[in-house]
């Protein structure tokens, strides 16, 4: 269980998270969406750890902000939005740094593994600076993946972190990468997610964050969430959700309406 | 230093270096040994090495002279050659991984003009220090001092080039071109006031050489190479994670400030005490991470002691041609060092170019 309470953030003088709360279960794909600049990397960087702000988060009833790093790590991986790196590593070194916290000691035979989870299957020795972003971007997700992969370990469920797994991928790896965060929570695990496209995120969370301009607008299942006044007023732009019969939930922006406007 | 128990049953995972990385410190031992021997049997005075190995293997007495040249100088020296070059490479190795870049070497962003500064301090100014506090720091006033001028200088480089976790190239290199030259004109002030027995003492040292190598230097050295030699295997792990950046490096459950605090005290007790014995040796710092990190890959839990092992083996070569290319005189080892380690910059520079504005 994840739960943050009353977080208010702020870089300098400017607030950016006016006091928002926010759950995400474990079994569960919990996504946060909102519009560029609504606080959604800013709410990710207080779950994790990364910055302590006003208000607490517990994750697995630990407080987030007076645990080591090594205990985060144990429990939690996290995926950047990008990962610029300083030296030639080649993939399988890349994916070996998840390895790194001295608790996974013996499990590198998790490394092929977890290339092969993210379709990168001969590219171990190609280096990591060479590839393209969507590329790289699932080579961290092998990364993150070798650092916690039991999604339910010693009765506690583990936790993946995805700040916009798949904006620098194409549609065929959005839906893998999708794939693996939904397989991740159906086995037990905890998904958070930041996402911009929202009917992939119709399609695969079972829980969604809805912010705006650092308030939590709404939080609660997809199909409550996503409602056209609720998402027409927090992204600015008319938007109308649809009902796909196959798929379900998907929308669709009104760009004609936008543009008579 | 991770010991990897190679299993041979476990299939070799192609871009896996560590089995070469492994294999390159076993080299770089008998590289090291060689070069140390080397370093031994050549000298001015002609006294041989294998006659005065097997003179003292057969329990026959050294004449004077001989267990002089080959105890007192030679010896010393070697010792030195392999303190100093292990120092400043894995100096070099450590920086780099801190400020995530190959560029960083104390040399070269002013750390070792900050150590330089603070021996002239001690030498030219340790007459005015208490004398009880003299007389208990003995030998240790000038490495001291060197080790709190490079610290006090990389702890004003991190702080001015690294913003929220990153750092800039170019901010780095300029602000070490900054602290270079106020340490400089400090240290041209201190040696405008030297005397003259001052003066030939800072002349002799700021030209680069471990030459005047003694026993009571190679001690005064001593500690501050060994803790950080020693402690600079246990940075590997968090220096990894660095190179994915400061957030990712503490999501991987590193601590990341505890990592970086002691690559500083690394890099400066290293540097400080490298610079407070040998003066200015440039360019090992930089040259030996880069030639390792080319052959066996950027991970710093063989690229911190192979740096060590290739720089203090790189060192005592320099040495020997500083003292054989113009024989009988010497050639200061920080003109050889340089005179490889120019080029070799211009050209980590041009491979960097295109991702230096990073």
């Amino acid at each position: 269980m994840l739960t943050a309470t009353g977080i208010t953030a702020s870089y300098g003088r400017r607030e950016v998270l006016h006091g928002v709360n926010f759950d995400a279960t474990a079994g569960q794909v919990t996504a946060i969406v909102g519009p560029n600049g609504s606080g959604k990397t800013t709410l990710m960087r207080a779950l994790t750890g990364e910055n302590v702000f006003d208000g607490v988060v517990f994750l697995n009833d630990q407080d987030v902000a007076s645990a080591k790093p090594w205990q985060l790590a144990a429990v939690r991986g996290v995926l950047p939005q990008s990962t610029p790196l300083a030296f030639p590593f080649t993939v399988v070194e890349v994916v070996r740094l998840g390895l790194a916290s001295g608790l996974t000691a013996g499990r590198g035979h998790l490394i092929p593994a977890a290339l092969d989870r993210v379709g990168l299957t001969g590219f171990e020795g190609r280096f990591y600076q060479e590839l393209s972003g969507g590329e790289q971007q699932r080579v961290q997700l092998a990364r993150v993946l070798v650092q916690v992969w039991e999604p339910v370990a010693d009765g506690s469920p583990r936790w993946l972190f995805l700040d916009e797994p798949v904006s620098a991928l194409d549609i065929g790896h959005q839906l893998q990468v999708m794939q693996i965060a939904r397989d991740f929570a159906n086995a037990g695990g905890g998904v958070v997610t930041v996402m911009h496209d929202l009917n992939l995120t119709a399609m695969f969370a079972d829980n969604v964050g809805l912010i705006s301009e650092g308030h939590m607008v709404a939080q609660g299942a997809p199909e409550d969430v996503f409602t056209d006044q609720q998402l027409s007023h927090a992204y600015g732009c008319k938007v109308r959700v649809n009902t796909a019969p196959a798929s379900g939930t998907f929308l669709l922006p009104h760009a004609a309406t936008m543009a008579a406007e | 230093m991770t010991v990897l128990t190679q299993n041979p049953a476990r299939p070799h995972l192609a871009g896996d270096r560590s089995r070469i990385a492994t294999n390159m410190t076993f080299v770089l031992v008998v590289l090291l040994v060689l070069a140390s021997l080397f370093s031994l049997a050549i000298g001015a005075a002609g006294t041989s090495l294998w006659q005065g190995l097997s003179d003292l293997a057969m329990g026959r007495d050294l004449s004077l002279r001989d267990r002089v040249v080959l105890f007192d100088i030679r010896l010393p020296r070697t010792v030195m050659g392999i303190l100093v070059g292990a120092a400043l490479a894995v100096s070099g190795a450590v920086m780099q991984g801190l400020f995530r870049n190959p560029l960083a070497d104390p040399g070269i962003v002013g750390v070792s003009a900050g150590a330089a500064f603070g021996a002239i301090v001690a030498i030219v100014l340790g007459g005015y220090l208490p004398a009880a506090i003299a007389a208990s720091l003995g030998y240790y006033v000038v490495p001291a001092a060197a080790f709190v001028g490079s610290w006090v200088s990389t702890i004003i480089l991190y702080r001015v080039s690294t913003r929220k976790g990153r750092t800039s190239v170019a901010t780095m290199l300029l602000a070490g071109i900054a602290l270079g030259s106020l340490t400089g004109a400090f240290s041209g002030v201190l040696i405008y006031i030297a005397d003259d027995a001052q003066l030939r003492t800072l002349t002799f040292w700021g030209m680069g050489s471990v030459a005047g190598a003694t026993w009571s230097k190679v001690l005064a050295a001593l500690p501050l190479i060994a803790i950080a030699l020693g402690v600079a295997p246990f940075l590997a792990r968090g220096l990894n994670g660095l190179a994915l950046g400061e957030a990712a490096a503490s999501h991987m459950g590193i601590s990341v400030q505890r990592t970086k605090n002691t690559a500083i005290l690394t890099v400066a007790g290293a540097t400080g005490a490298a610079v407070a014995v040998s003066g200015g040796i440039g360019f090992v710092g930089i040259v030996v991470p880069h030639l390792l990190r080319l052959m066996t890959g950027p991970d710093h839990r063989f690229l911190l002691i192979n740096s060590a092992l290739l720089g203090a083996a790189l060192l005592l070569v320099a040495d020997v041609i500083s003292r054989t290319v113009i024989a009988p005189a010497e050639l200061p080892i920080g003109i050889v060092t340089a005179t490889i380690g120019g080029p070799f910059f211009f050209w980590v520079l041009l491979r960097q170019r295109g991702i230096l504005d990073m």
